[in-house]
């Protein structure tokens, strides 16, 4: 009879380190908790503190004292990072949650249903809605894409396909154009078309303003969706006889559509709630307006902005209600464009 | 009779001229990828246009002085004006330094965290919710900072005061924490950690698999390994990375006009609720500005372009550097 050796893992926990690492983790609590309750420290905040300070005393000396000093510095090191992680993410929570914590009680189906024409945002919050908001976010972002996306997907296609001389310096200045302020956007078309040519408040303005800001997500979105695509269906193109335009039009394009579809969705999440040019170039109306070229228009960050700065506890409430609706659809197209950009090279 | 006839095939002409259609393509592209550059140009020549009258009459002290008054007379006429933008100037970078120093090393440990040590399914869970963040509009941010943050980042300013006043920088006369620069650098490092964390992830999981390999064949633990072939690796691009989100802070309008308290004062003292910010005096200025001092707004949006676009610049070259060199 042969005897098979039982398979060890000899580098995986022990039952003896997995009760000393608990062991740690209790005895940090506990001395956060009393740390607490004993000296005037108070707060959530001094109980975080305490317990990371705990934990990271108790598993530096412990580990330095079973495996001397390198291990001691790696136990502390795995504390830190662990800490860093755990901060970066609370914000996020916490955002969240007050969203909808402060939120939900301002939502209501006359909200999507009526403008602010005949309310302040003073008053009850059964008066009025931002209907005006929500048609006048969804005019501008229809307008932003209709300019933006041809730009910044013909510029994807220079740096991925033509190549030309300018290759290095256009990624370069697309890059600088991504770190464009908004505000800078905002003044840029106040100066340039607003205060010579129309001379008026118009959704179009805004429009022009976000599709700056637009541009430089989708061309770069773009280029790395373009750059996925393999040269051999370029090459296939070619050899079937088509010219450039042919290829790139029937085989390059449609095999990155999904992958494109992400990249514009990601350009529309980016200025979905940009505050800064709206506020100095769309004048805010506060009736539903559906003409872009004519007329003040309202937007979901201008109403915020309003009924934040009005101040009173009626108008704080909706200017959550309103954090609530952007953020949700901030959310849906961030949502749907990881859904899409899961596969980024369709079949 | 008949002579076989010898023909000597002509080559054919072989032409590398691209037809019509290819030529109108190209033509077509090149003009939609140069359009960045036309919109670049564009938006420094309109505002450098606009805010020429005002930048020549102030002279140097637009950005040395640093008191901002128009007075009208009742036709609309200016009688006299002093447009400086030294208290902005020195506000936008305090805050924005303040957001960095606080922002750089959380994203780079978080960075860490996500390469080397969070587990496959808790990655990409973190990945998301960093992603996430960084789509958060910035007036959420304002106004979060503002109703939520503020109470909490006074308290520790109080206590950064209490126990290391000492400091020169944490010093100040009159115990006013409301709306300082500090609390508008905390509400900006959040904003600036996604930004930060992902440019710093990405040099990381750069860093050549084969020494990481090597480091642990030889007993390194994880730190050892990450300290002898990750950082080195990462260095300049965390750098790259830091400045990148300096430019976001800088550029940054709403969030920053939430909480801070402009002041037309140059204020070094980050704990005290006296502050001032480019972009948010634009706004501040804008409601009820006549067309002299609009004028002014538009240099001031000229120099805060061109800041932003040099600390960019600068940062993009860092990273690009750093990705290209592998090891």
């Amino acid at each position: 009879m042969t005897m098979t050796p039982a398979p060890t893992k000899p580098w995986a926990a022990s039952t003896k380190d997995r009760t000393i690492d608990g062991a740690i983790f209790g005895g940090a609590l506990l001395s956060s908790y009393l740390l607490v309750f004993l000296t005037p420290l108070k707060g959530k905040l001094a109980y975080f503190v305490c317990f990371f300070i705990a934990y990271a005393i108790f598993t530096t000396s412990i580990k330095g004292l079973q495996r001397g000093n390198a291990a001691a510095k790696d136990a502390l090191v795995n504390s830190l990072v662990a800490v860093g992680a755990i901060v970066t993410v609370i914000p996020a929570a916490s955002i969240l949650a007050t969203v909808l914590k402060k939120g939900l009680p301002g939502i209501s189906f006359g909200l999507f249903t009526h403008d602010m024409a005949l309310a302040t945002p003073t008053d009850p919050l059964s008066n009025g809605g931002l209907l005006h908001a929500i048609t006048g976010t969804l005019t501008l972002m229809v307008l932003a894409l209709i300019m933006s996306v041809p730009i910044g997907i013909l510029t994807a296609l220079y740096l991925t396909e033509i190549k030309g001389r300018f290759t290095g310096p256009i990624r370069f200045l697309v890059q600088a154009m991504s770190g464009v302020p908004s505000i800078v956007a905002g003044l840029f078309i106040l100066s340039a078309i607003l205060y010579p040519i129309t001379k008026a408040y118009s959704g179009f303005m805004g429009a022009l303003a976000l599709t700056i800001l637009m541009i430089p997500t989708i061309a770069r979105t773009s280029e790395e969706v373009l750059n996925l695509i393999p040269n051999d269906l370029r090459e296939a193109g070619t050899a079937l006889g088509g010219t450039q335009w042919r290829t790139v039009a029937m085989i390059v394009l449609p095999a990155a559509r999904s992958g494109l579809v992400t990249a514009v969705i990601l350009g529309v999440a980016r200025i979905a709630g940009e505050t800064a040019p709206i506020l100095l170039l769309t004048g805010g109306g506060d009736k539903v307006n559906p003409n872009a070229f004519n007329g003040p228009m309202g937007s979901l960050p201008y109403y915020i902005w309003k009924s934040f700065n009005a101040g009173s506890p009626e108008a704080i409430t909706r200017a959550w209600a309103g954090l609530l609706v952007l953020v949700g659809l901030v959310l849906f197209l961030f949502t749907s464009a990881r859904f899409l950009g899961s596969r980024k090279v369709s079949k | 009779m008949s002579t076989q006839e010898l023909v000597i095939p002509v080559p054919r002409e072989i032409v590398t001229e691209p037809r019509r259609s290819d030529k109108v393509f190209r033509g077509v592209v090149t003009g939609g990828g140069l359009s960045s550059l036309g919109i670049l140009g564009l938006i420094a020549i309109f505002l450098g246009y606009r805010g020429f009258e005002v930048l020549r009459q102030e002279g140097i002290g637009f950005i040395t002085h640093s008191d901002w008054s128009i007075s009208t007379d009742d036709s609309g006429n200016v009688l006299d004006s002093h447009f400086g933008l030294a208290a902005m100037l020195v506000g936008t970078i305090l805050c924005s330094l303040i957001a960095v120093v606080i922002a750089v090393p959380i994203s780079v440990f978080s960075a860490l965290f996500l390469n080397f040590y969070a587990p496959g399914w808790l990655k990409k869970i973190l990945i998301t919710i960093i992603d996430m963040m960084a789509a958060f509009p910035s007036i959420l941010f304002g106004i979060w900072g503002f109703l939520v943050l503020m109470p909490s980042v006074e308290y520790w300013a109080k206590l950064l005061h209490r126990y290391l006043g000492f400091i020169p920088i944490f010093d100040m006369q009159v115990p006013v924490y409301t709306r300082s620069p500090f609390v508008a650098g905390v509400v900006l490092s959040i904003m600036i950690i996604p930004i930060i964390t992902s440019v710093s992830r990405e040099i990381f999981s750069q860093a050549p698999l084969d020494r990481i390999q090597a480091a642990y064949a030889l007993g390194a633990t994880r730190w050892a390994m990450i300290k002898a072939v990750v950082i080195p690796h990462g260095r300049s691009g965390v750098i790259g990375g830091a400045m990148l989100g300096l430019g976001r802070a800088m550029g940054e309008t709403v969030a920053v006009f939430t909480v801070l308290n402009i002041v037309f004062q140059v204020n070094w003292q980050m704990l005290l609720g006296a502050g001032g910010n480019v972009a948010s005096l634009i706004i501040l200025k804008f409601g009820d500005a006549s067309p002299y001092e609009i004028k002014a707004l538009m240099a001031a949006g000229l120099i805060l372009f061109l800041l932003t676009l040099i600390v960019n610049a600068i940062a993009n070259l860092i990273v690009k550097t750093t990705g290209k060199s592998g090891r």
